[in-house]
């Protein structure tokens, strides 16, 4: 029971996480009709660059910073230089461009940094704290779920209370009508590109220092977690990119803990193929969001 | 005017000529090319060839699953894993290499039969999201049943030596591109007839298929299972090659480099195909000997993934429409 308890609140902790890189997927999905196949590579990137300010100039904090702004600019970056000009009349030509990008970024980062996993610290202790015997949460913990908490929150009141987010969504569902009511639709779906990416950044910083550290590759079944959560929650839903994030979290922390860490990949894609054969539609979508 | 009629009947024809090249001429071509080839170039160089026969075909399968039925697959590296894995297993065994390619290939094509299934009701980014679950799971499969995989160490193939009259390196080019060829041939044939008329109807707009009588879901099934045959036995003959087969030898980057091979070739001709495995071959080589010669070896296979990275980026941006192949009918929402 006591293990049972503890599993629990760790699932939580790294389903937050995948929350908020799902939701960074569905971001880009709902402004862009894409499947950002890149975003994990993007995320080891500036996590890359956080923790090379945080070794030069010994504060954590400024790391982070510097990571989430270094997401923001290259998720701007990407959608202006390369993803502006994919031709969309096919659904597989983001794919693959994103693809590609996934290449281009583990090479650099390979050629600066190296191929070895490098040690990532935790800025604060992974000890769980104890109450009455049974081990729950560690600091940690605590911090993963406000800074996702309130991404989600900030996100939420950008997208329903501001008029930046009314412009957002309104270039994202009627790209032409809001054009010619003068909205700047390119810039939106740059101000998303960046946004998504900002979000992914900070999941990959949140999660990089809980598996292996830093590598080219470190975030590739993060991706796949992610993708699943998303996918699972209708790719088209904020709420449910959260709560798929929430409910893959807490299968694989069971999965690893009852069954061994190394069933957890396969039990994803075990998930993935469920989900995408028997609710097609996500839990949470409305309409025929999957026909693309 | 009649004799324009007649210049334009005669170019026709001619161009008809072109494309029609029997796959029998050029397989038996092929063949006479490769073995004179293994005769005249230096070991190294043989055993470049005996590579790009091996990738030949893989990206041969893949070309006609992506190319011409529109269904893209990021799982091909992992589906070579399995071939090579398989070949391994029973050779370790058995040690009679024929049959065992034999069943690396039946084994490939029923674990592709499965994928296939759940392929053939998914689309565009889904179907490339399963995919790509599948090729990074392949590690942990290697190291959840240990005791049969052996990890990240992987399995050596134990393997008879070649016949006497011929090298190592010749003996292993001339079972690759025995490979390579036959695939070829085989894909040429099936393609040619009604099956590639089928697929490409499936790709370009599944309902008038359905309207005119196609089954969609067994035709991509059917697509994914030759390729995933394809696929097999590449990665069988990868096992033979490098004498050993471990999860390193199939990362995710693999199944990126399939798709860039396919990509640059031309999607949905098979000749790309070849293009595609040469590139896989050479522009590694490059790039080693551009990470020598800097001394650097941080430099050396990242070159190669970045410089794929690129092309396949700037390929996609300047021709998509090169890639018109790869459209499959995207539904708007709402319709």
């Amino acid at each position: 029971m006591d293990r049972f308890v503890f599993l629990t609140f760790d699932g939580l902790s790294r389903g937050a996480v995948y929350a908020a890189f799902a939701l960074a997927l569905v971001l880009i999905w709902r402004a862009a009709r894409i499947v950002n196949f890149a975003q994990g590579a993007m995320a080891v990137a500036t996590a890359y660059v956080g923790y090379s300010v945080a070794d030069a100039t010994g504060s954590y904090w400024l790391g982070f910073l510097v990571a989430i702004t270094a997401g923001l600019l290259l998720g701007a970056g990407v959608e202006r230089v390369v993803m502006r000009f994919v031709d969309h009349s096919s659904p597989l030509n983001g794919v693959v461009v994103a693809l590609g990008l996934v290449l281009i970024i583990q090479g650099v980062l390979g050629m600066i940094y190296g191929n070895e996993f490098r040690p990532a610290a935790a800025p604060l202790s992974r000890d769980a704290f104890e109450v009455g015997g049974i081990a729950l949460l560690s600091r940690y913990d605590l911090f993963v779920f406000g800074a996702v908490g309130a991404v989600v929150v900030l996100l939420t009141l950008l997208f329903t209370r501001t008029p930046t987010g009314l412009r957002m969504r309104a270039a994202a569902f009627a790209p032409d009508v809001s054009r010619l009511l003068g909205v700047p639709v390119g810039g939106m779906l740059t101000l998303g590109w960046a946004l998504a990416a900002g979000v992914g950044s900070l999941a990959g910083m949140l999660v990089i220092p809980t598996e292996l550290g830093l590598h080219p590759t470190a975030m590739d079944i993060v991706f796949i977690s992610a993708f699943t959560a998303a996918v699972l929650g209708g790719l088209d839903s904020p709420i449910g990119a959260v709560l798929g994030g929430l409910l893959v979290g807490l299968l694989l922390s069971y999965i690893s803990g009852y069954l061994g860490a190394t069933v957890a990949p396969m039990a994803v894609l075990a998930l993935l193929v469920v989900v995408l054969l028997s609710r097609p539609d996500g839990l949470f979508a409305r309409s025929k969001a999957r026909a693309a | 005017m009649t004799a324009l009629q007649d210049r334009a009947a005669t170019k026709k024809a001619a161009h008809r000529q072109r494309t029609r090249l029997s796959p029998w001429i050029v397989v038996v071509v092929g063949a006479v090319i490769v073995v004179a080839l293994t005769y005249t170039l230096p070991p190294f160089r043989t055993y470049q060839l005996a590579t790009v026969g091996a990738y030949l075909c893989v990206t041969a399968g893949l070309t006609v699953l992506t190319g011409l039925n529109g269904q893209l697959s990021l799982g091909h590296g992992a589906l070579m894993a399995t071939g090579a894995y398989t070949l391994a297993l029973w050779q370790n065994k058995f040690n009679l290499l024929p049959v065992g390619i034999l069943v690396a290939i039946l084994v490939t094509t029923a674990v592709g039969a499965v994928i296939g299934l759940a392929a053939a009701r998914l689309r565009g980014p889904y179907l490339a999201g399963l995919t790509l679950a599948v090729a990074v799971v392949v590690p942990s499969i290697t190291s959840t049943f240990d005791e049969t995989f052996n990890s990240d160490q992987g399995l050596s193939v134990m393997l008879n030596p070649p016949p006497e009259s011929m090298t190592n390196e010749q003996w292993q080019a001339w079972l690759c591109w025995g490979g390579a060829l036959l695939t070829v041939l085989v894909l040429a044939l099936l393609t040619r007839g009604r099956f590639g008329r089928d697929m490409k109807a499936v790709r370009d707009d599944e309902t008038a298929a359905r309207l005119a009588g196609i089954s969609v879901a067994r035709t991509q099934v059917a697509a994914f299972v030759v390729s995933a045959a394809c696929a097999g036995l590449a990665g069988a003959l990868f096992a033979v090659i490098a004498q050993s087969v471990s999860p390193g030898a199939f990362p995710l980057t693999l199944s990126l480099f399939l798709l860039m091979a396919i990509v640059i070739g031309g999607l949905g001709r098979l000749s790309g195909a070849l293009i595609g495995a040469v590139l896989l071959v050479a522009l590694p080589a490059v790039a080693h000997e551009i990470g020598e010669a800097a001394g650097s070896q941080r430099l050396e296979g990242n070159l190669a993934l970045t410089f794929f990275g690129v092309v396949l980026v700037v390929v996609m941006l300047a021709a998509p429409g090169g890639l018109a192949s790869l459209r499959i009918p995207f539904k708007k929402k709402g319709h």
